[in-house]
């Protein structure tokens, strides 16, 4: 009769350790030339904001990019096909492959609010980074909405005749263009945090890197 | 937009369109190419440094040339997205802006002077005839109005009240080349652009002679304009004084400086 307890998690990831990929080619390229996309999308987008503000302020021009708004408009048009054609490339890989259940599921509200609180407390173990805490799930979850919401609201913005439906949906020409900010707002503030997340925990860097 | 450099023409003065055209060539061959606009603004940005480090990446020929060809693929994408039958919304009178912006690369002050006395539409290219069309004349056609949102590059917009010629009639009355890929415009403020013939064709495309139900003012492009609810206000000129029917490619004023030559919503 064994007495050896069964193993757990972590024990059987112990024993199989080095050097097992953690996060795989396709994952670190496609999370690469995104940060590049979305680097290039913003900061042009905030370009051509600049253009004709929806609210009462400007962004400073030093953090725009294009030089003017035909430039911007180059820029942007450009590096959305970037991000669409990578981020669809990344979805059906994740979704295919088994990954993104894999990694993101299951995921409940008391998971993130519990994982939320040791956060906050400076609590949160970050030990395993094979595993994503609730709240990176969470988070990584919010991240991918927000960037098909910038993508159909930014469509609805580009051609609103050729795309009723989508213009509808979005709530009308004007409103699409708010929905597009928000959205891009949405996108920033998760940047800032990650980054930020990042830098506490510089493994993660390497691993994104790296794979391991 | 900026101010550029104005070839003037004015009432009166005896250069035919085609001298006008070689006169701006000659000009603009003139301007040192390091004048010349770029169409990528000169301006180390935080994206810039970002992108690349160093060598100013984003600022470079390479770089615009790149850009220049998606540009072109884009026209391509909306060239096979467009459905000649989707309609632009229209709306009621009641939402009409008011007033209706004016736009342009000059102050209003600078809007040309056309005479509709005398003045005749310069029509020629892939047609049945080379020809000229008086005001009268135009106005004498069926015509037809609409009230539908006019969408700038710059993201605002704005609902106006156009009513003219239908422009595929008016191609058919001068028996354009169905099969030709472009009609081009010529200004009166040295203006240029031009569409496709899908969308010139489109139900909605108005060679239009009134604004909100009276001649259309200097300010909104006397002596006629062409409105298509299915492009950008770039692509709409005002102050027509010639078109033509072509299959090489005119180009445009903005677009010829790197704005996307579709321009389609």
């Amino acid at each position: 009769m064994s007495m050896v307890a069964a193993p757990s998690n972590d024990d059987v990831s112990r024993a199989e350790d080095p050097p097992r990929v953690v996060q795989p080619a396709w994952v670190r390229v496609t999370h690469w030339l995104n940060v590049l996309a979305v680097l290039v999308l913003v900061t042009s987008g905030w370009r051509i904001y600049n253009a004709s503000p929806i609210f009462a302020f400007k962004f400073p021009k030093e953090i725009t990019l294009g030089g003017w708004l035909g430039g911007a408009l180059l820029w942007h048009f450009a590096a959305m096909w970037l991000l669409a054609v990578n981020g669809l490339v990344y979805l059906v890989l994740n979704i295919a492959g088994g990954r993104l259940r894999r990694r993101f599921w299951p995921l409940s509200l008391r998971q993130i609010a519990g994982d939320l609180a040791a956060a906050l407390r400076g609590r949160l173990a970050h030990d395993d980074l094979r595993q994503y805490n609730a709240v990176q799930k969470a988070a990584y979850l919010g991240a991918i909405a927000l960037l098909v919401l910038v993508v159909l609201s930014g469509l609805a913005v580009w051609k609103s005749v050729q795309l009723p439906l989508l213009r509808e949906l979005m709530g009308g020409f004007d409103n699409a263009r708010v929905v597009h900010f928000i959205a891009m707002a949405g996108l920033v503030l998760f940047t800032l945090v990650h980054v930020v997340m990042v830098a506490v925990v510089p493994r993660s860097l390497l691993l994104m890197i790296r794979g391991r | 937009m900026k101010t550029a450099p104005r070839v003037s023409t004015g009432a009166g003065v005896a250069l035919s369109p085609q001298d006008q055209r070689e006169l701006l060539k000659e000009a603009q061959a003139l301007l040192a190419p390091a004048a010349r606009r770029r169409f990528l603004r000169h301006g180390v940005t935080l994206g810039g440094l970002v992108m690349l480090t160093g060598c100013s990446v984003t600022d470079s020929d390479e770089a615009e040339h790149l850009l220049m060809k998606v540009s072109r693929f884009n026209d391509a994408v909306q060239g096979w997205l467009f459905d000649p039958n989707k309609l632009a919304p229209t709306y009621p009178a009641s939402m009409i802006t008011r007033p209706f912006p004016f736009n342009a690369y000059y102050s209003e002050a600078e809007a040309p002077e056309v005479d509709g006395n005398g003045f005749f539409l310069q029509v020629s290219g892939l047609v049945a005839q080379r020809d000229i069309w008086s005001l009268e004349q135009l106005a004498a056609l069926p015509q037809e109005e609409q009230i539908t949102r006019h969408i700038c590059v710059e993201g605002w917009s704005a609902i106006g009240r156009w009513g003219g010629v239908p422009f595929a009639a008016f191609l058919d009355r001068i028996g354009a080349d169905r099969s030709a890929r472009y009609v081009g415009f010529r200004c009166a403020d040295d203006y240029y652009t031009s569409i496709d013939m899908a969308t010139a064709r489109h139900r909605q495309t108005l060679l239009t002679l009134r604004y909100d139900g009276e001649t259309l003012p200097r300010k909104y492009g006397f002596p006629m304009k062409l409105r298509m609810p299915t492009k950008l206000g770039y692509k709409n000129p005002k102050h027509i004084v010639e078109l033509f029917v072509t299959n090489d490619y005119p180009g445009g004023y903005w677009e010829d400086q790197g704005y996307n030559w579709f321009g389609g919503s």
